[in-house]
């Protein structure tokens, strides 16, 4: 065992673990942040899909040792400002308003996967977006409705 | 009442149910309630039952045969183990009888020493542990002694047949003689996994009253209860069912957990302490129910102008290794067999038997889409002899107000077919593709490597298809299953001025949280965000009946509005003058609580034989046509579906957003079941029991769907609803295959369409013989 050390959602987190012990279960079970989910554990499913230095990864493929020093973001931190005002923030929003969700177990995976994709710039066409949310799989809405609502809060290119 | 076709997002949609414009709403949910539980779900608030954390919980699992028959003659814990320190439970530890309690009593909770192991994931013994790692370590150190048994795997050589029907109009034999041309067809599907995201889930609590509490993910929790008070001997208030937030369940989430809620049970009440049983993926996909496979055989015969006189249709199911719902889905598969067409003269015969293979159980569509995938590809395969465009052969064909279905039942009304067929042809300019498509085979034909075959090695990479289908599907249970039911739904105006609504009927993503308050809301005439949705509690709720079957909104729904308007009724008696909307507060605080118990009552003139098999089959038919295109790839034959138009009558749209969220998933599913989804066994097992092997559609294979929403509402519902979860299952899939053929010239008779097959019918001898694989001149 030995002790890591990472940011989750802005906040300081110090977990004592075995190194290989998966970030899905310290999430989970070590810090009680269940918002991120698990389907498959094998990296097929994406619905425990986070943010690792921005970059969206399948936490059950993550050993906690390569967290160490790293910055981890969460449905839970997906915007803290919003959540302190009590609302959601505008991804959250055009994901409720377009029927994005349905059972809402792929949800936490997929908005995460979203972000990182709005974050990098990614605009309101369908192609990118279908790409970019490739590796979270939804049973539920046939996807129309989560391309819709990624891509009505994307900023078109100039 | 008419007929109407709803185009999303535009304001023809009528306002009836909606809630008044100062609750409005920005965005595309306008004038609608947004998702009621959307907001947990998004913030990743909403708990699951993994989620859950219960101090003191143990694991538990599962030790499964890996026979597919054997008779068990000893369960052997290793010795050399100190067994003090977990629970070990088998059969011999089940207070009450050893059954999940369904249809048959044929399906143990676990096999007895001395009893006959049946499949390979057949559940044996419970292991429960303080953590998972020493259940990792135990698991394999109990023995299982065995004496294998022959198995069986091909549903037609097994003699146990657990359901047969028959049923017949007309005379056949009569039909055929005065047919100008008599097809046969022979088609296969195999299993489909649900594949929920969220796996199956339990936790089992022990009570202080020698009883359980039960916290899971499930459709049905009264299925759960009754199983639970049988295999436990438990009273109804001992055993207690808690659904938590259920992420997917179609169809999969109906009969199976009851076994597992009954697995938990038994290792909580002997460990006396929760016990959390958390599927993974490879034990769900190995282990839980699937849709049945099934083999169906045509014979058709046909005038030469395309109108059906005589149908002739076998249907086998594979049940698996127990009963399960088998005899419910053969029922549905067989009863629209024929598919959504007029024909005098008719012979319908289904019988489902049992393998050593994992149980078949529900699966969204419940027999349908496997005897509808084969109507429809007959029918298109009729068309073509014929060459009559698949379009004009249905417009033949189609059922009509007044015609009457193979059980004898008069359709008197809420007969949608025609209108959903020309709406999916006007929508995909299906006569203008279908021209400039055959122009693009005719230049292929030839030109590559396959003689006669429209793939070629030239400069077009892919090939264009566009293909139709049709389907119906009968609303709400089968034949006298409501009546048997008798469901209970109900609306409080609490003592202390709350408004609540209790059923059993489950959120598992369709939006029952959401439509049940604004069904109610609407009725009473008050704000939504005032009517309450009671949580899905066995204590809580009285039994409303399962949520399967597309009946949530349309049975149960309408209970609800029954109720509210007798609520309504009450309290304005009360407070003469006073609209309900001010009078209710005070209503309640000077009289106290008013409850409704809306019970369910037959539906006026529906009346079914379940002896004869004869009568209403359904209080109603919900239609539905699909326009598919497709790419395939013209030197891999892999296919793209590219497009979907999906036109489904649903009654009456309640929701449109949540109506087309239905309407796009469901069609999505059957994409997949016609193109990817496939398990492969050997020896009884999966072998593809893992989702890196067995594959669903991801945003990238699914196709563009626009779904169009047509109401015929029907009168015996007091909202006119006919139910919209399973319709698009019935019809995407033919659609597809049929765009398959319209691309490379040759018929898939077995789902799902890969590659392998459209290369193999390409290359079969003769040019491409799939293309007439079973067709006899009369």
């Amino acid at each position: 065992m030995s002790a890591y050390r990472f940011l989750v959602n802005g906040a300081p987190a110090e977990v004592d673990v075995p190194g290989m012990r998966r970030l899905l279960d310290v999430l989970r079970e070590d810090l009680g942040l269940t918002g991120t989910k698990e389907g498959c554990g094998e990296g097929e499913c994406g619905a425990c899909s986070v943010l690792l230095d921005g970059q969206v990864v399948d936490s059950c493929l993550v050993p906690i040792c390569q967290v160490e020093g790293r910055i981890v973001r969460t449905v839970e931190g997906l915007s803290l400002a919003a959540r302190e005002r009590g609302s959601l923030d505008t991804l959250q929003e055009a994901f409720l308003e377009h029927g994005a969700a349905q059972c809402g177990i792929c949800t936490p995976g997929m908005l995460m996967a979203a972000r990182a994709y709005l974050d990098a710039g990614g605009g309101p066409d369908e192609d990118p977006i279908r790409e970019a949310i490739a590796g979270n799989l939804c049973r539920c809405t046939g996807y129309s409705k989560i391309v819709d609502a990624i891509a009505a809060v994307a900023t078109p290119a100039d | 009442m008419p007929t109407r076709t709803l185009t999303p997002g535009t304001e023809t949609v009528e306002r009836a149910l909606v809630i008044d414009p100062g609750q409005r709403v920005p965005g595309r949910a306008s004038g609608f309630p947004l998702r009621r539980e959307g907001p947990a779900k998004l913030t990743g608030a909403a708990k699951y039952t993994d989620d859950l954390v219960f101090p003191g919980a143990w694991y538990g699992i599962t030790i499964r045969s890996t026979e597919a028959r054997a008779k068990l003659l000893a369960i052997e814990p290793d010795p050399d183990v100190d067994w003090s320190k977990v629970v070990l439970a088998t059969a011999a530890d089940i207070p009450g009888d050893n059954v999940v309690s369904l249809i048959k009593d044929d399906q143990p909770l676990l096999v007895p020493v001395g009893g006959e192991i049946r499949h390979h994931a057949e559940p044996v013994a419970l292991l429960a542990a303080p953590d998972r790692e020493t259940l990792r370590q135990l698991k394999g150190r109990i023995k299982l002694v065995t004496e294998a048994l022959p198995p069986v795997f091909d549903p037609e050589e097994s003699d146990h047949v657990f359901a047969q029907y028959e049923v017949s109009q007309g005379d056949v034999a009569a039909g055929f003689a005065a047919a100008d041309l008599v097809l046969e067809g022979e088609y296969r599907v195999g299993h489909q996994e649900q594949l929920y995201i969220e796996n199956q889930a339990m936790i089992a609590v022990p009570g202080e009253d020698g009883g359980i509490v039960i916290h899971g993910s499930m459709q049905c929790p009264y299925y759960i209860h009754k199983a639970l008070k049988r295999a436990l001997r438990l009273s109804s208030v001992q055993a207690r069912v808690i659904q938590e937030e259920t992420g997917g369940g179609f169809g999969g989430k109906e009969e199976y957990p009851s076994m597992l809620a009954l697995h938990a049970s038994l290792l909580a009440l002997k460990a006396r302490r929760p016990v959390r049983m958390i599927y993974e993926r490879h034990e769900d996909i190995a282990a839980t129910t699937k849709r049945h496979p099934a083999i169906v055989r045509h014979r058709t015969g046909v005038t030469k102008d395309g109108r059906l006189v005589a149908q002739d249709i076998e249907v086998v199911m594979d049940g698996g290794a127990y009963c399960t719902l088998t005899p419910v889905v053969l029922s549905r598969g067989v009863l629209h067999a024929g598919g959504p067409y007029r024909c005098p003269n008719v012979r319908l015969r289904g019988r489902a038997t049992r393998t050593n293979t994992p149980p078949n159980g529900a699966f969204r569509g419940f027999g349908a889409p496997q005897t509808e995938f084969a109507a429809e590809t007959q029918l298109n395969r009729i068309a073509e002899r014929l060459a009559i465009s698949p379009a004009d052969i249905r417009r033949r064909n189609v059922y009509r107000l007044n015609d009457t279905t193979p059980t004898g039942q008069v359709l008197r009304e809420s007969v949608a077919a025609e209108e959903v067929l020309e709406q999916a042809l006007g929508a995909s300019l299906y006569e203008r593709v279908r021209e400039r498509t055959a122009r693009d085979a005719a230049q292929r034909r030839g030109s590559g490597t396959i003689p006669a075959g429209t793939l070629r090695t030239g400069d077009d990479r892919t090939a264009t298809g566009i293909g139709l289908a049709l389907a119906w599907h009968g609303a709400g249970f089968t034949g006298s299953g409501e009546v048997h039911l008798a469901s209970v739904a109900s609306v409080e105006l609490t003592a202390d001025g709350r408004l609540r609504v209790l059923t059993a009927n489950t959120e598992m993503g369709q939006g029952t949280k959401t439509v049940f308050p604004q069904m109610v809301a609407a009725e009473l005439g008050v704000r939504v965000d005032l009517v309450e949705y009671a949580a899905q509690d066995t204590a809580e709720v009285l039994d409303s009946g399962p949520t399967v079957a597309s009946r949530t909104v349309m049975v149960v729904g309408g209970l609800t509005i029954l109720a509210a308007r007798k609520l309504k009724a009450e309290v304005e008696a009360r407070n003469p003058g006073v609209p309900f909307q001010e009078a209710y507060r005070d209503d309640a605080q000077a009289h106290g609580a008013t409850r409704i118990d809306q019970q369910f009552e037959p539906y006026p003139g529906v009346v079914f034989d379940d002896e004869t098999y004869l009568g209403d089959a359904y209080p109603a038919y919900g239609w539905a046509a699909a326009v598919a295109t497709v790419e395939v790839d013209l030197d891999t034959a892999e296919v793209q579906v590219r497009d979907v138009i999906a036109v489904d009558d649903v009654g009456k749209v309640i929701h449109p957003i949540l109506c087309e969220g239905q309407v796009e998933g469901g069609t999505l599913q059957a994409v997949g079941y016609a193109t990817i989804e496939e398990i492969k066994l050997q020896e009884g097992r999966y072998l593809n029991d893992r989702l890196a092997t067995y594959l669903i559609p991801t945003a990238l294979d699914a196709p563009h769907i626009r779904s169009i929403l047509v109401e015929a509402p029907y009168s015996g519902a007091p909202h006119g609803a006919k139910g919209v979860g399973e319709l698009p299952m019935d019809v995407a899939a033919p659609a597809v295959v049929a765009a398959i053929h319209d691309a490379t010239g040759v018929w898939i008779h077995e789902l799902p369409a890969t590659p392998e097959k459209i290369l193999a019918a390409l290359r079969a001898p003769d040019g491409g013989g799939a293309r007439r694989k079973g067709a006899a001149a009369a």
